[in-house]
């Protein structure tokens, strides 16, 4: 039988979770040799295809070809054992013993009593490690070393221990400088002109065109395609990623709703330089009264990154944030609220709803701590304030004090737009407001941001569906790679945005 | 040169210190107290804490895994109560003893066996453990019961002398503690069990990941601790001739103590025996500073050792934080 090129292939994986397909009828192939990209939107099934190829996950339907032959991955330990090796963004070493130990356990060269050899386990450990051109000492605990070193000897590990042929790379830059990336890469190519197929997951799109040969795309949990990447321009992959194909986006035409204008002014929020090393590079950020401003970008791009510095949830290290021209000494959450900053988080079910309280009391959490926890709202006044809310922002509910987890998507993120509503902010991030909502609920939420404007508020508006974006903001700032590269006033085109998102204009 | 000690300094950090505490105090006490200046002395610590020694060692273990085990005293209550009531029984001394080490590794492997499988805290675990033991303690004999055995008789009065140091002795039991600790430092240091079990605290999770064997490892920590509780039960029964469940009322809480003053960092990956050691000697010096005093409550003991471990942990933490500082 002739040897295939693919090292490791995957048909028809298919795989539902309660409630969610994640994955339906999706290919993968990965040859010898390669370098391959799997991109994909957040829930477009990336890793839960990894997690089904390193045994993680059973998938449903499917097979795993893995060497010519059909493979069933019981366990990740299993995968381990054929040569399926994974590296994550949180390195799974132990960071107390030495480098040496973390490369070798489980293989340690042993000496005439049965006793560990200290002594050939730190040459032998160093001498695989400098295969892949790391010099460190190995003695040293893991843990004094960078996550990049850390990931290296993960690598190494991986390579010297388990045989791998295939190497699964799961975001391994997010956390790494341009420096360390580079290294990781120079391993990368090396590793592949020793024939071991890689995968490479990453959202950093200069990083897949720098180093990939082939590029999977995923979305929704359904497979796109499969393309070379020097024959992929940057825009078809991200209109690919977005599910937009790029002739549809010449000749789309948007309603503009956009009722008022911008008084020009005092800012009411402003940042100057302000990031954070390995987070955000040093943005500039102005906020008027009864303006939105749109942050457009893929994910990872520093979108989520940005409103967290703003809002306190992470402490920026460069640069100021002037609110109402007064600079913000202490980032907190809470300083944030006072100082009449609010933010609807990305992940409303990680992050926001706690679904076992009353609609009620979901609404009034942020007023109560802006209060402080000792003064006690009335309850009677909390009635009032949740049934203006359910009024006003049209949550369809029985009754007030009804579980939150009982309510459709759309209308736990009404609760929590109303949980900060409550607290009467000046200036509302909506991080991905409309994500996972029916097209309905999405409008009326569209519609209520450009109401709140027109009533005086500031809005800063982080969603992935470029239109939306467009349709909601008086500007739009395009973040690519942890950067704020562009800014656009209203006439801006989706065209001219995907492509700075591209970073190709 | 210099930056080879630096090195060595702030890597060795804690144990140097917990040594230099050790070396310092008792020095000044023997200072104040000349009696204690004499070799005998200061063997005598390793006379009356070959039981705590023998625990410690044991709990050392656990803790480096990311663990607890607050059934020690009580097994080894349990074991010396056991012990009396068979030789009271007539049964052979020689069998006795390795039945209690049965029963100390069995039954720590079983708590093992609960922590790991079913997954519940070896807080609650161990701390059932000790009520159980104990509780069996006195279901065996609600008094104390003496034993008159002339092999235990004759192997706990079996004087050990110290090489150069003339007459000056040590008991038998306190050699086999000596010799458990350098088997500990041993396991501890060149065996795949030891090293897997310091992956194990520093993260579970990844130790299972590098394919480690987290199961058998955890299993036979605690098998091992209670193989040091029955064993420091013995040298008890050996040393006081008797066995009563009121022995060692909280000695677990000593054990715990001697470590973390050793060291041995509660959250796990880090530690070593030989800091236990020092930490077990100084909560031994307290106790015989109190003893040559003579007029102060023992209690002073309690609170002596309590503002020790207070202190430790915070020159670890100390440690810990320069440690941390250098490497970024």
């Amino acid at each position: 039988m002739m040897e295939t090129p693919y090292i490791l292939s995957a048909k028809g994986i298919t795989k539902t979770f309660p409630g969610v397909q994640a994955l339906e009828n999706v290919d993968f192939s990965l040859k010898r040799g390669e370098v391959h990209a799997l991109m994909g939107e957040n829930g477009a099934g990336k890793s839960t295809l990894i997690k089904c190829l390193t045994g993680v996950e059973q998938p449903d339907k499917g097979t795993i070809e893995f060497d010519g032959a059909a493979v069933v991955v019981h366990s990740p330990q299993h995968a381990q054992e054929i040569g399926i090796a994974t590296v994550y963004q949180e390195v799974n070493l132990c960071t107390n013993i030495s480098v040496a130990e973390n490369v070798m356990l489980g293989h340690e060269p042993k000496g005439v009593l049965g006793n560990i050899s200290w002594k050939k386990m730190n040459e032998q450990a160093a001498q695989s490690l400098s295969k892949l051109g790391v010099a460190i000492d190995v003695t040293k605990p893991l843990g004094i070393y960078s996550v990049a070193i850390q990931q290296m000897v993960a690598i190494t590990r991986a390579l010297e221990f388990q045989s791998a042929k295939v190497l699964i790379l799961d975001e391994p830059t997010s956390s790494l400088d341009a420096h360390e990336t580079k290294q990781l890469f120079d391993v990368m190519r090396k590793l592949k002109s020793e024939g071991i197929g890689i995968v490479f997951i990453t959202h950093f799109l200069d990083q897949v065109y720098e180093v990939t040969d082939r590029i999977t795309v995923l979305r929704n949990g359904r497979y796109v395609g499969t393309f070379e990447t020097s024959s992929l321009p940057r825009v078809k992959l991200i209109a690919n990623m977005l599910g937009r194909s790029v002739s549809d986006l010449d000749d789309l035409s948007r309603s503009k709703q956009k009722v008022t204008k911008v008084e020009a002014g005092q800012a009411v929020l402003e940042t100057k330089e302000m990031g954070k090393a390995n987070y955000l590079e040093p943005t500039d950020l102005c906020l008027q009264k009864n303006e939105v401003v749109g942050l457009a970008g893929l994910l990872g791009s520093g979108r989520t990154e940005l409103a967290n510095l703003i809002f306190g949830i992470e402490t920026p290290d460069t640069g100021e944030l002037l609110i109402n021209g007064k600079k913000v000494t202490s980032f907190s959450p809470l300083d944030s609220l006072k100082n009449g900053i609010a933010l609807c988080p990305e992940d409303r079910k990680a992050a926001g709803i706690v679904g076992d309280l009353t609609i009620r009391e979901n609404i009034i959490l942020a007023l109560q701590a802006r209060y402080g926890w000792f003064k006690f709202i009335p309850l009677q006044k909390q009635y009032e304030i949740a049934d203006r809310y359910i009024k006003l922002l049209g949550i369809v509910t029985p009754s007030p004090d009804q579980l939150t987890k009982n309510l459709s998507g759309g209308n736990q993120q009404k609760v929590i737009l109303a949980r900060w509503l409550a607290t009467d902010p000046q200036v509302l991030i909506l991080d991905e407001p409309t994500r996972g909502i029916d097209v309905g609920a999405k409008t009326e939420i569209q519609k209520l941001v450009l109401d709140l404007a027109g009533q005086g508020k500031s809005c800063i508006f982080i969603s992935s569906e470029l239109e939306e974006v467009l349709r909601c903001s008086h500007r739009v700032m395009v973040l690519r790679d942890h950067k704020l590269v562009a800014e656009f006033g209203e006439e801006v085109d989706d065209q001219t945005i995907m492509h700075t998102m591209a970073g190709d204009l | 040169m210099w930056n080879r000690i630096k090195l060595f300094l702030l890597n060795n950090g804690t144990l140097l210190f917990t040594i230099l505490i050790f070396v310092v105090g008792y020095f000044i006490c023997g200072r104040i107290y000349p009696a204690m200046q004499k070799p005998q002395v200061f063997f005598n610590l390793f006379i009356n804490n070959a039981s705590l020694l023998l625990l410690a060692i044991g709990m050392t273990f656990v803790v480096i895994s990311n663990g607890i085990d607050l059934s020690v005293a009580s097994m080894l209550a349990l074991t010396t109560v056991a012990s009396a009531a068979l030789l009271k029984a007539n049964v052979n001394p020689y069998v006795i003893m390795p039945l209690m080490l049965v029963m100390g590794i069995s039954f720590g492997a079983f708590q093992g066996f609960i922590i790991q499988r079913l997954k519940v805290e070896a807080f609650v675990v161990t701390l059932m453990g000790s009520f159980f033991c104990r509780g069996m303690a006195y279901i065996i004999s609600l008094t104390s019961v003496t034993i008159t055995d002339p092999v235990y008789k004759s192997l706990g009065l079996q004087k050990v002398l110290i090489p150069g140091f003339g007459k000056t002795y040590v008991y038998l039991y306190s050699v086999v503690a000596i010799i458990v600790f350098l088997a500990a430092i041993y396991i501890a240091k060149y065996t795949r069990f030891g090293r897997t079990m310091y992956a194990i605290g520093n993260n579970e999770q990844s130790a299972r990941l590098m394919g480690l064997p987290v199961e058998r490892t955890r299993i036979l920590v605690y098998a091992f601790s209670g193989f040091c509780s029955s064993l420091g039960g013995i040298a008890f029964s050996l040393a006081l001739l008797s066995g009563y469940g009121q022995y060692a009322p909280t000695m677990e809480m000593d054990a715990i103590a001697s470590v973390v003053m050793g060291g041995t960092l509660l959250t796990g990956g880090v530690g070593n025996v030989i800091g236990t050691l020092f930490g077990v000697l100084i909560n031994g010096t307290i106790v015989s500073v109190l003893q040559f005093n003579g007029t102060l409550s023992s209690w002073w003991t309690r609170i002596g050792v309590g503002v020790l471990t207070l202190l430790f942990i915070g020159i670890q933490m100390l440690f810990q934080l320069g440690g941390k500082k250098k490497a970024s």
